[in-house]
């Protein structure tokens, strides 16, 4: 892996990532001011040096929301996307490996989960097992599951007719081995390239989840709360929006970065080019 | 005054250069054929004429044609120059139209363009020109899709396009390498008459010299984007004064060295049960005896005559199909199913090697499936080394799969990107009883690797840094590693050069002489099946219509299917003969 870092989008993605990821572990230990404590003295403050990103209308920092917010943003998408890769994969190489009924059986179900609005569906289980992150983090990984099953469906059947393919079958392999040995490798760029969207779209989705109150509950902040609460003082505080909405972008950001650098490394043909 | 002309072309892409100094002219009416290897820029001097190189591509030189400075033209003034003073056809028919629109729509396409043409008008002279290419409208209408068609009717439709609007230029990329030689002979016929008819100028590029000698009135040699040597086709072929040259004709009519007249003699004729006693060694099949197996050479071949006294053949099929379901035409009715491989049988002695021949989609590929195992034959029975192998699970086909390996077309193909040498090369170790230590692993790909002719070096690189020839080598190394009884290889040299074409066959020769692995080999081209195999099996419409010692069959074919390949299968010593007495 030393050559890994010589990939320039590899290399930004995983400094941007580990920043964002510093900020989340070091929130644990130490934030600029307690984000449970309300001083109404000083709400809505621009940003300033005793204040760097302002502060909201309880007179909370925005920085210490930031990087407390952060753990539960991270934690909800890649939880989700974990949910979704690990059940959404095998599910399509399965499909993709068997074919005939199996197949049809398992993507009209995908299509069935599909149909559903993924956010409705996402309320409709918080509203039964009532709000909170671990429910947030089920709702966003179960919709996450046919996304990744497509994705793996897709490449699968393409790789299966191509004559290596053929080769391994004359060696005698059977379905498993040839799926694990050929066929994963080879949709793993794929994989991981959707896991980069979906992991941003996890975080928007914990954002839209806690924007309607269904996320993680107050005073725990998160990234979507924030820009909930932001939503109505716009005009007075842009900050309570600007920071929380940057941070989601910059994360974002990273991780596509490091998906696409990953996607490039995982293959010989332009790894050795470089 | 000529049509074209090339002067001191050079072009690099990026910082590689491609060609460099390149001089060709072509006058009206005239076949100029530019023949090299792959990687040579062949292609690139097309694209250069017709303007359509990659963005990073810079030329200098000068490239005229009917009096227009082609470097210097804007893209507005070759646009209207592309598909109507010049056109272009294309090697891959499968993939040169577009699959969402019919084939009238993109012959009208280019003359609605050019001509400003009404919708009627240029669909009526697409339908002339479909007509002039051999489809007439009658059978096969304007509203065709590609897909209904097969690839030498796609070509024709492609020569359409190109020739819709009496170009006064055509370039031919390489028209024919993808076709088999009956329709290889077709369409070069057509390009032939298309030229005479219009006096059109015709850029001929191919890897095949055969081709070229029978079409091209003069021929240029490109290597490594020089040209070196060009002029008048007899006259460059006979007298060979550059070693290149006389390379690439050798290579061209190259016959892999190989068994004496003696061995040949002591074949037994097909299908006649072969005499018992003189030798009676079994054939070694035991897992232990298939590594014990001594190297010498004069160890094995004796063990491979004696093996073709055995008793039992190697592989026999017997009466064996493979219908594909028609298409549904209602809820309840299908048409007839196609029968792709219908009702063959045959058997194979151990350590021959014999050829399976018949045009495209003649079931040719189909039969290698069922003999593998890797598709189930809809009726007969197929058995190898003594026992039955259709219908069997997969755990009872791996003695089987151990004896029987396959090597395909396509050398880029055929490999997993992102596995390095070592395991490509491994994966039918697989199927052995025991499985191989890692160091005795590499050991075996060591040893398959040189047997071939790589070296042990190459295990830690990717399929992607080999070239093609190499791929091909890599692709028999896995085949042999498991040291099978038998090879079934698919077109195996047809995607490759005449030169890398020529070590293949020989290394194939190599293997069945000296390790007596016998190979079926499957092929549309007969120049392959003469010069490495025993017997020779014509297959037509999914039948097996001719068999026979491929000198009996090949010099005097019997069956109407035969007698077609035989008579369109390009020769360059032939072609040069007629070349010649064309001009005394």
């Amino acid at each position: 892996m030393s050559g890994a870092f010589s990939n320039r989008s590899f290399l930004a993605g995983f400094l941007i990532t580990a920043l964002v990821a510093a900020m989340a572990l070091a929130s644990y230990l130490w934030t600029p001011y307690d984000v449970t404590k309300l001083v109404i003295a000083d709400k809505t403050q621009a940003p300033s040096p005793a204040h760097w990103f302002g502060t909201d209308h309880f007179g909370r920092d925005i920085l210490s929301m930031v990087m407390v917010g952060s753990r539960n943003s991270i934690a909800v998408a890649l939880v989700a996307v974990g949910i979704g890769m690990g059940a959404g994969v095998p599910l399509g190489l399965w499909a993709a490996a068997r074919g005939g009924f199996i197949d049809e059986a398992l993507m009209r179900l995908n299509d069935l989960v599909f149909a559903f609005p993924a956010l409705l569906s996402a309320i409709m289980i918080t509203a039964i097992f009532g709000p909170g992150a671990l429910n947030a983090i089920v709702a966003i990984g179960i919709f996450n599951i046919p996304v990744f099953a497509r994705v793996a469906r897709a490449g699968g059947l393409a790789v299966w007719p191509r004559e290596y393919i053929l080769a391994a079958r004359a060696a005698g392999k059977g379905g498993t081995a040839i799926t694990l040995e050929h066929i994963l490798p080879n949709i793993a760029t794929l994989i991981l390239v959707q896991g980069t969207i979906q992991f941003a779209l996890g975080i928007l989705a914990e954002a839209g989840l806690s924007y309607l109150g269904l996320g993680a509950q107050p005073p725990m902040p998160s990234w979507g709360r924030m820009l909930f609460d932001a939503q109505t003082k716009m005009a007075i505080a842009p900050w309570m929006a600007i920071f929380p909405g940057m941070a989601i972008v910059v994360t974002v950001l990273g991780l596509n970065l490091l998906g696409d650098g990953l996607a490039d490394i995982l293959d010989p043909k332009v790894r050795r080019r470089r | 005054m000529s049509l074209l002309d090339i002067e001191n072309l050079s072009l690099s892409i990026g910082e590689t250069p491609i060609l460099h100094e390149v001089n060709l002219s072509v006058g009206p009416g005239e076949i100029l054929g530019l023949v090299g290897e792959s990687g040579s820029g062949k292609s690139m001097t097309a694209l250069t004429v017709m303007q359509l190189l990659p963005g990073a591509a810079r030329a200098s030189g000068r490239v005229i044609f009917d009096g227009i400075d082609i470097l210097d033209a804007s893209e507005e003034k070759m646009c209207a120059l592309r598909g109507d003073a010049v056109g272009m056809v294309f090697q891959e028919p499968m993939t040169a139209l577009n699959p969402v629109k019919t084939i009238g729509e993109q012959v009208a396409e280019g003359i609605r363009w050019h001509l400003r043409a009404s919708r009627a008008e240029a669909e009526e002279r697409a339908a002339r020109i479909l007509d002039r290419v051999g489809l007439p409208p009658q059978k096969f209408p304007l509203a065709r899709y590609p897909h209904e068609l097969s690839g030498g009717q796609r070509q024709r439709v492609v020569i359409a396009i190109a020739c819709a609007l009496d170009p006064k230029l055509l370039i031919a990329d390489e028209p024919t390498t993808a076709l088999d030689v009956v329709l290889q002979a077709q369409i070069l016929d057509l390009l032939r008459d298309l030229v005479t008819e219009n006096r059109m100028g015709l850029l001929l590029i191919s890897h095949d010299l055969a081709v070229v000698t029978e079409m091209a009135d003069r021929i240029a040699i490109l290597r490594h984007g020089e040209v070196l040597e060009t002029g008048d086709t007899a006259r460059v072929l006979s007298e060979q004064v550059h070693p290149y040259t006389r390379q690439l004709a050798q290579a061209s009519m190259h016959v892999p060295a190989r068994r004496q007249a003696g061995t040949e003699a002591d074949l037994p004729p097909p299908l006649t049960p072969p005499h018992k006693g003189e030798r009676n060694e079994a054939l070694p099949t035991s897992p232990s005896s298939l590594w014990g197996g001594v190297r010498g050479g004069g160890e094995r071949s004796h063990d491979r005559s004696a093996s073709i006294k055995d008793a039992s053949p190697l592989l026999s099929v017997q009466s064996v199909s493979r219908l594909y379901p028609g298409r549904r035409t209602s809820l309840f009715s299908r048409e007839a199913p196609t029968r792709a491989v219908d009702d063959v049988s045959f058997s194979m002695q151990a350590g021959r090697s014999m050829a399976l021949v018949g045009r495209s989609g003649c079931g040719k590929s189909t039969l290698a499936r069922l003999i593998l195992a890797l598709d189930r034959p809809s009726a007969g029975e197929i058995s190898f080394l003594g026992r039955t192998v259709t219908g069997r699970s997969e755990a009872e086909l791996k003695p089987a799969r151990r004896n029987m390996q396959v090597v395909f077309q396509d050398p880029y193909g055929s490999f997993d990107p992102r596995h390095k040498a070592e395991r490509l090369v491994a994966e039918p170790l697989h199927v052995l009883e025991k499985k191989p230590s890692p160091a005795e692993r590499r050991d075996l790909v060591a040893e398959a690797l040189a047997e071939v002719g790589l070296s042990q070096s190459d295990m830690d690189k990717y399929a992607h840094e080999f070239s093609g020839g190499q791929r091909q080598r890599l692709s028999i190394a896995r085949a042999i590693i498991t040291r099978p009884k038998l090879v079934i290889a698919d077109e195996p040299v047809s995607a490759l050069d005449v030169s890398i074409r020529a070590q293949i066959l020989d290394l194939f020769a190599d293997l069945n002489g000296r390790l007596g692995i016998a190979i079926l080999f499957i092929t549309h081209d007969l120049t392959v099946a003469r010069a490495i195999t025993d017997e020779v099996m014509v297959m037509h419409e999914g039948r097996i219509v001719e068999r026979g010692r491929t000198s009996d069959v090949l010099d005097h074919p019997r069956s109407e299917a035969a007698k077609a390949l035989v008579g369109a299968a390009p020769d360059l010593g032939r072609a040069l003969a007629a070349r010649l007495g064309e001009q005394d």
